[in-house]
Formats: C-alpha cells, structure tokens, sequence
C-alpha cells in the first residue's frame, strides 16, 4: 500500500490505495466521482477521460500510485467552468446525447480539445475526439456542437 | 504490492538491480495487460518501480547529426516537437489516441516489442539505435537487434531503456501507411514505412520497414543496398521483381485483426505504390 496526496477537483486528497489500483476505481470507488464511466477498461472508448496535469488522459490506464501529487480535474468540476457549460449547452443544443453513458468524457475531451487548439475544424474535432466511442447518437451531431463552441470561442475568450 | 518511486536514474537503477520489479512508465499497455474487472485487482507478484516521472528519461535533443530521444518522453511531447522526425511524427499522428499518447512512451512502445508497435518500424527504417543503462555501465544496440520476437527483447532484469538515437539523415520521398480499422486506437494490421533520397533521378538511399507482417519487422539492408544507386526508369521496370524478394520476407499470420493473405497482398501493394510514386 502506499499513501498518495493529489488535488482533485480543488480539493485535497490524502488516501492509501494500492499502487497498482486502476485511478478509475479509486475515483468511482473510494472518492465516489460517479460522472466517470467505465466503457471498456483498455483505453479503447475515452468513457473514464479525465484531465491529469491538464492533459487528457483514459483513467482505466493510470496506476493509482503515479498520481502522487499531481492535479485531477474530471467532469464535477470541468461542468461548471464556463468553458464546460457552454460545451454542455452545445450537446444540449445539437442533440449530441442520446443515452448518454460517453456524454461526460466526451464534453471532458471536447473542453481538453477546445482549450488546446485555435480555430479547430471539424475534420481536426473528428480526429482529436476519434478516442472517444459513442454508440448511439452517432458523431455528427457531436462534432457539431464542438464546432459551433469552437466558431463562438473568439468571442468568449474572457471565459477561458 | 508496493510502488518505487525513484528522485533520479541512479536510485531507479538501484531499485532495478537490488528488486525484481516491473518497470512502469506511461502504463498503458501494462494495464491493459494485467486488466481485471473493476475493483478486482490484478495478482502480481512483483513490485512496481515508476520511472515515467524521472527528468533524465525524457526529452529529445539534436546534436551533431544524432537525434536523442529520452526513453520516457511521451508520444505526445514527440508529435509537438520541432526535431522529431516526420516520419516518426506520421505514425504517431496514426497511433492510439490523443489520451493515450498523452502518457504512452516511446521507450514503452519499444519493450513491450509488439509486432504491431508503430513507433518500432520508422526507428528500424532510420536505423535507430536503443541504449540500455544498468548499475554496471550502457549498452548500445540496434533496435532490430534489441527486439527478439513478439513481446521479447534482450533487456536483462538490471536495465532499464534510457534512450533512443537516430542519425539525423535527410530523406526527400517519405512514406507511411498504416492499414487498421478506426480512425484512433486500431492496432495495425500493417505498418509501412518507406524512406528514400533521391538525386539526378538517382536512387541514393533507400529504406523499407513493414510491421505487423512477421513476428519481428521487415527490413532488409541486402535488398535495400542493391536497389542503391539505380536509376529511378529502372525501379519502375523492376517492381515485379522487388515484390517477389519482399513476398518470401513477409509472413503474416491469421488472428483476430486479420488474415495472412490479406496481410501479404496489401503489404505488396503498399510496397508498389511506395516504389512507383518515388
């Protein structure tokens, strides 16, 4: 066992895990971040992304160990920046949800995408969020969301 | 079941020469490896010792005439880099997914020695050389020579991967395709690699490596010497026949991602597509 310290959300966390826990399992488990969804546990579906030193990363992957001081951000608290709202809206608005089970690490890579880059286009969206699987809704609607977020981004820059 | 941090190489080196452990950097093969269901931790008996935060594992460098690439930079940090060379950059673009290559290494991609690894073909193509550091001293090897069979390489149990090196070598016709079934995260069926330089329609240089197609990539300095020097009228008269001496290198097997034959006849074709448009 070994005793770990790491900000999640903007909070401080100071937990004994198994080093070898996947971080996905200590998140949903032990600190109870449930907007994390476990898809297919190989990295395959982008379900668990979440930001770690804010870079986007499948959290099915991580050994709990290595997270030793380090900063998490995941959906709880990516959804209440302005940047994640207007994403969510977006989805709203374009109907990019259907059963929503993929929507939280979707809007978590789009806001990773959308915070990263300048004046993306949809092919760039499709590409950079082609780690995250959706199987419902399809992608278009998605891609358009984070495109039209990513068209008004020039004018919310103060939100960023 | 405990988890070595180490604060530098030295102390890694230590912990690696003293323990049994499993080396851990980025993960993200390793835990797809030791995979169990939610909660239900994997039994292994072996430490783990980290080394994916350690400064002197990362980082690439450019210096007369050989690039450095710290085994532990990510694949990411690669991609952004100016040095990197485009070929690499190509198959990276192609590999995984953006999350993935945010924590997967270079120096993982090479260990873990799989037929598919598509940063290993471009390494083999531009002769890339794989430098292996213990208690004891380094050692220097060709990445082809480093890497035995699928999952197997000559890494003995006090080492660890500090970097790798490329000569920095100009190349004026560049190729890479890679044949999978999504756009991120697909496992290749077939990487290739293809590398010329070409002056006065002259043949100076070339390099083919094809991975996926045989338990250990393609690549054959015989072939490729004799081809050196032609006129570029004259490859294109002779693809059938450098087809042929390709066929009898290339052997594919059936799995789940595809089949022998499928495998075979793309890669042919990959090679006289390479060759036609050089």
């Amino acid at each position: 066992m070994n005793t770990i310290k790491f900000i999640l959300d903007s909070r401080n966390v100071d937990i004994e895990t198994d080093p070898f826990k996947r971080l996905i399992d200590l998140l949903r488990y032990d600190l109870n971040v449930k907007g994390i969804k476990e898809g297919c546990g190989e990295g395959e579906c982008g379900a668990c992304v979440i930001l770690l030193d804010d870079k986007l990363v499948n959290s099915c992957l991580i050994p709990a160990g290595v997270i030793d001081g380090t900063k998490i951000e995941t959906i709880d608290s990516i959804k209440e920046k302005p940047l994640g709202k207007a994403i969510i809206e977006a989805f709203a608005g374009f109907g990019a949800v259907q059963c929503g089970f993929c929507t939280p690490g979707m809007v978590v890579a789009s806001y990773y995408i959308l915070k990263n880059s300048t004046n993306l286009s949809e092919n760039e969206i499709r590409y950079k969020l082609s780690g995250n699987i959706c199987r419902c809704t399809g992608y278009d609607s998605i891609v358009k969301a984070v495109h039209n977020v990513a068209k008004i981004m020039g004018k919310m820059n103060e939100i960023i | 079941m405990k988890l070595y941090r180490p604060v530098n190489l030295i102390d890694a080196l230590k912990v690696r020469s003293e323990t049994d452990v499993i080396v851990l950097a980025g993960g993200t093969d390793l835990m797809v490896k030791y995979r169990n269901p939610a909660l239900i931790m994997p039994e292994i008996k072996k430490d783990l010792l980290y080394i994916g935060h350690l400064k002197e594992l990362k980082g690439i460098t450019s210096e007369g005439g050989t690039i450095r690439i710290g085994a532990a930079t990510t694949l990411d940090d690669l991609e952004e880099n100016a040095i990197t060379p485009s070929i690499l950059k190509k198959a990276i673009k192609e590999l995984a997914s953006l999350s993935i290559r945010n924590v997967a290494t270079i120096g993982g991609n090479i260990a873990n020695a799989s037929p598919a690894g598509d940063t290993i073909s471009p390494l083999i193509a531009m002769d890339g050389s794989i430098i292996l550091k213990s208690l004891k001293g380094e050692r220097r090897l060709p990445i082809n020579k480093f890497i035995l069979g699928p999952g197997k390489t000559v890494l003995e149990d006090n080492e660890i991967i500090e970097a790798i090196e490329i000569k920095d070598k100009k190349f004026n016709r560049e190729y890479y395709k890679k044949v999978g079934t999504r756009l991120a995260n697909a496992l290749s069926k077939i990487n290739f690699v293809g590398l010329a330089f070409i002056e006065n329609d002259t043949l100076m240089d070339i390099r083919i490596a094809i991975g996926a197609v045989a338990p250990v990539v393609v690549k054959s300095e015989e072939i490729e010497k004799r081809l050196q020097g032609m006129k570029l009228k004259e490859i294109k008269k002779c693809i059938k026949d450098i087809q042929k001496e390709y066929s009898s290198l290339v052997k594919p097997i059936d799995d789940q991602r595809s089949n022998a034959i499928y495998r075979k006849n793309v890669t042919l074709n990959l090679l006289r597509n390479f060759l036609q448009n050089l």
